[in-house]
C-alpha cells in the first residue's frame, strides 16, 4: 500500500511524463525546424521533472522501485496523471492548447508546492517552476498569435479549445489524497487554483480573440486516481515495451 | 557522406578568367572565402548543393532515431535520445543558414527536397528495426560523420566552415551515446547481445557506403578538393573509418560482418571486403527501403505546419500595422 | 512559400562578461519569436545569459571590394601595438 504523499508524488510524475511522452512523439515532425525544437526542450524539461518526481516517489515507496520501475513496470491503472495529458496529440492546434491550458495549471500549482513542509518537494517545485514560466509564456504567445493570425488558424485553435477544454475540470477536483497532503502542509488545495487559472486563461484567450467555451457541460475525470481513457493503456504499450519484453534487463 | 556525389558542374574555359585566378589563388592561401566576395558561379553553385544536401540529411536523419524515442527503455535514454534527434534538427537549421548566405532561402531548399529534386544521405533509407540500431546509427553513422566534418570546420567557404565548428561541438556527444549504448547492451543479456550484433550486421555496409563511391568514380572530387570544400577523398575517409571502428567492435565483443576483414601491415590499414556498389546507387537512385516513407513523413509534416506557418506571419503583419495605426 | 520567415541574425552574450558575440541565424515571424527561437536554438548548451536579434537585411556590411583601402592602412602603423616598445627588462609597472 503507497503512502498519500508517494501517491502525490506519481501524480506530478506521471503528469510530466506522459505530456513529455506526447511531445517525444511529435519530435522531428514539427511545423517549422525552431518550433520543433523549442517544443522539444519542452518533452526535454517535462521529462527531467518527471524523472525528479519519480525518483522521489521510489525512494518513498522504499520497495526497491526506481524512476525506470515506476516508468516502465506499472499498468494504466496504476499511473495518476490526469487526463488532459494523455490525450492523443491531434493536430498542432490540439498540441498547442494541451500544452497551455497544462502550463497555466502547472505554473500556478508549483508555485504552491515552493512553500511545501516538505523540503524535497519545494526543492523540485523550485527548479521545475522556472522551466513551466517559460512554457507558458511560449504557450500564450502562441494562442495569441495564432488565435489572431488567420481564419484558418483562429478556426482550429477554437475547435482545439472546445475539445480540450471539458479536461481542464480534473486539475481542481480535490480528493483524500489531496486533503491529506494539505493538512500535513505539504500539498495545496485544487480547487484553491481555480479562480486563478481562469482568470489567466479568460485574458489570453481575449487577447487571442477566442471565445472561452461555456461553463459547465462534460467533465471527464478519475486519471488523478488511475482511471484513465482509453488513450492511456495504448500510450503505456509502446512506451513500455523494451523493458516488458526485456524483464530484468539493463539498458 | 551526408553529401554523396555532388556535382560541381562543368567549366568552360571561357570563364577560367583572372577573376577565378585570383579567387584560385585566395583558397590556395588558406584565406576563407565569405557571402559578399567574389566567386564563381560553380563554386556558389556546388557549395548550395553540398551544404543543403547536408542539412536535409540531418533533418531527414531524425526520423530514424526518431523512430525510437517514445520506444526508449530508460528515461535517462529517452533524455539522451530526445536532445540527440533535437541536435540533428539545429545541425539542419546552422546548415540551412549557411547555405541562405548564398542567396537561396530555406524554403526553396525544403520545396527541392520534397519534390525529389535534391538529395541527402542514402544511409537514412534504412530503417531503425530495434533499439540497438539507435547505438549503431550513433557509433557508426555519426562516427564517419565526425570523420568527414572535422576536416569542413577548415574549409575554404566561411559560413560553412562556421556551422561545421558548431556541428562538431554537439556531434561528439552523438558519437559518445551511440557507443554507451552499444556497450549496454554489449554487456547485457543474450538477446541484446544478439540485439547489437544484428543492428552491426545491417548498419555496417550501409556505413562504409555512406562516404559516396570508390575516388575512381567520384567525377567530382577533384574540383572540390581545389576548392577545399572536399578535403579528403571518399576513399581516404572509409579506411579511416574501418581503421578506427575494428578495434572499437573488438571491445565490444562485437563481430564486423565482412569475412575479408583483416589487418594489413604492409599497409598499416585494414584491408575490406568488396562493397556492394549496386545497392548503394539503388538506393540514391530511391529504391531503399524507407526512401518514400522518409520523405513522405518530411512532406507531410512540412504540409500539417502550413497553416501555423502562414498564420505567424499574417500575425506579426497585423501587429505591425496596429502598432503603425497607433503611432500615427 | 509567400509566407516565409524572414532571416535574423543572432547574438549572445555569454556568463562571463564578453561582448555580444554572433552565434548563426534563424527564422521567425518576428522580433519577439526570434528571441524566442534563438533561446531554442542557440542556448540549450548553457551558453548564454542575453541574446540580441537583428533582421539580416537590417545589416550593413562593408564592401569586400573596398577591403585594401579600408583595411591595409592599418597595417602600417605598427607603433600603435604596444610591442612596438622594446622596454628595460629591469624596470617593472609597464
Amino acid at each position: 500500500m503507497r503512502t498519500a504523499r508517494c501517491e502525490y508524488l506519481l501524480r506530478f510524475g506521471d503528469n510530466a511524463l506522459i505530456l513529455s511522452q506526447r511531445l517525444g512523439e511529435r519530435c522531428g515532425k514539427g511545423p517549422a525546424l525552431e518550433e520543433d525544437m523549442a517544443l522539444t526542450n519542452t518533452a526535454l524539461d517535462l521529462l527531467g521533472q518527471a524523472r525528479l518526481w519519480l525518483s522521489l516517489a521510489a525512494e518513498a515507496a522504499g520497495d526497491g522501485a526506481d524512476e525506470d520501475t515506476l516508468a516502465y513496470l506499472r499498468d494504466d491503472r496504476e499511473f495518476h496523471n490526469v487526463l488532459l495529458v494523455e490525450q492523443p496529440n491531434g493536430g498542432y492546434a490540439d498540441t498547442l492548447v494541451r500544452q497551455f491550458l497544462f502550463d497555466a495549471w502547472a505554473s500556478l500549482a508549483l508555485r504552491q508546492l515552493l512553500g511545501s513542509r516538505d523540503a524535497a518537494i519545494a526543492a523540485i517545485a523550485e527548479k521545475a517552476v522556472k522551466e513551466v514560466s517559460y512554457h507558458l509564456r511560449r504557450t500564450s504567445d502562441l494562442v495569441v498569435r495564432l488565435g489572431d493570425g488567420t481564419e484558418r488558424s483562429h478556426a482550429l485553435m477554437q475547435a482545439a479549445l472546445e475539445a480540450l477544454w471539458p479536461y481542464h475540470h480534473e486539475l481542481f477536483i480535490g480528493d483524500a489524497v489531496d486533503a491529506e497532503m494539505v493538512a500535513a502542509g505539504i500539498g495545496f488545495e485544487p480547487a484553491s487554483l481555480r479562480d486563478a487559472w481562469l482568470s489567466y486563461v479568460r485574458e489570453v484567450l481575449a487577447e487571442a480573440s477566442l471565445t472561452m467555451p461555456a461553463a459547465g457541460g462534460w467533465a471527464p475525470k478519475g486519471g488523478k486516481q488511475g482511471l484513465h481513457s482509453e488513450h492511456l493503456s495504448r500510450l503505456l504499450a509502446e512506451m513500455q515495451v523494451l523493458p516488458r519484453s526485456h524483464p530484468g534487463a539493463r539498458w | 557522406m551526408y553529401a554523396q556525389m555532388v556535382d560541381t558542374g562543368t567549366p568552360s574555359s571561357a570563364t577560367i578568367d583572372a577573376r577565378e585566378a585570383r579567387f584560385q589563388q585566395r583558397i590556395d592561401d588558406g584565406i576563407r572565402i565569405e557571402p559578399q566576395d567574389w566567386m564563381p558561379e560553380r563554386y556558389r553553385k556546388t557549395l548550395i548543393r553540398q551544404i543543403s544536401q547536408h542539412a536535409h540529411s540531418e533533418i531527414v536523419g531524425q526520423l530514424p532515431e526518431g523512430n525510437w524515442i517514445t520506444r526508449a527503455p530508460s528515461l535517462k535514454r529517452k533524455a539522451i535520445l530526445l536532445a540527440k534527434v533535437q541536435d540533428e534538427a539545429g545541425h539542419g537549421l546552422y546548415l540551412y543558414s549557411a547555405a541562405e548566405t548564398l542567396g537561396i532561402s530555406r524554403d526553396q531548399m525544403v520545396e527541392d527536397l520534397h519534390a525529389g529534386r535534391a538529395k541527402y544521405s542514402s544511409i537514412f533509407n534504412y530503417p531503425t528495426l530495434t533499439w540497438a540500431d539507435v547505438g549503431a546509427i550513433g557509433w557508426l553513422v555519426d562516427g564517419s560523420a565526425i570523420m568527414n566534418q572535422i576536416p569542413l570546420c577548415r574549409c575554404s567557404y566561411g559560413p560553412y566552415a562556421r556551422a561545421m565548428i558548431r556541428v562538431c561541438k554537439e556531434e561528439a556527444f552523438h558519437m559518445r551515446q551511440g557507443y554507451d549504448l552499444m556497450l549496454a547492451l554489449a554487456r547485457g543479456t543474450a538477446a541484446q547481445k544478439a540485439m547489437a550484433q544484428d543492428a552491426l550486421n545491417r548498419w555496417w555496409w550501409p556505413s562504409l557506403m555512406m562516404f559516396g563511391p570508390p575516388d575512381g568514380d567520384s567525377v567530382h572530387s577533384a574540383q572540390s578538393q581545389a576548392w577545399k570544400i572536399k578535403l579528403f577523398t571518399n576513399d581516404e575517409l572509409r579506411q579511416k573509418m574501418v581503421d578506427q571502428t575494428v578495434p572499437q567492435a573488438e571491445h565490444l565483443g562485437l563481430t564486423i560482418p565482412d569475412p575479408d576483414l583483416k589487418w594489413n601491415a604492409e599497409r598499416g590499414h585494414y584491408d575490406f571486403g568488396a562493397i556492394d556498389w549496386d545497392e548503394f546507387y539503388n538506393v540514391v537512385k530511391g529504391n531503399g527501403p524507407c526512401n518514400r516513407e522518409r520523405l513522405e513523413t518530411r512532406r507531410k509534416a512540412w504540409d500539417d505546419g502550413e497553416w501555423f506557418r502562414d498564420a505567424l506571419v499574417a500575425h506579426a503583419e497585423k501587429a505591425a500595422q496596429r502598432a503603425a495605426a497607433k503611432a500615427a | 512559400m509567400k509566407n516565409q520567415w524572414p532571416l535574423w541574425e543572432v547574438f549572445i552574450r555569454s556568463q562571463h562578461g564578453l561582448a555580444h558575440r554572433h552565434v548563426g541565424s534563424l527564422h521567425a515571424p518576428d522580433a519577439t519569436m526570434a528571441i524566442n527561437n534563438a533561446r531554442d536554438v542557440y542556448t540549450r548548451r548553457n551558453e548564454g545569459v542575453s541574446i540580441w536579434v537583428v533582421r539580416s537585411v537590417d545589416i550593413t556590411a562593408s564592401n569586400p571590394d573596398d577591403k585594401a583601402e579600408l583595411f591595409d592602412p592599418a597595417q602600417s602603423k605598427v607603433y600603435r601595438h604596444p610591442t612596438f616598445f622594446p622596454m628595460p627588462e629591469e624596470v617593472k609597472g609597464l
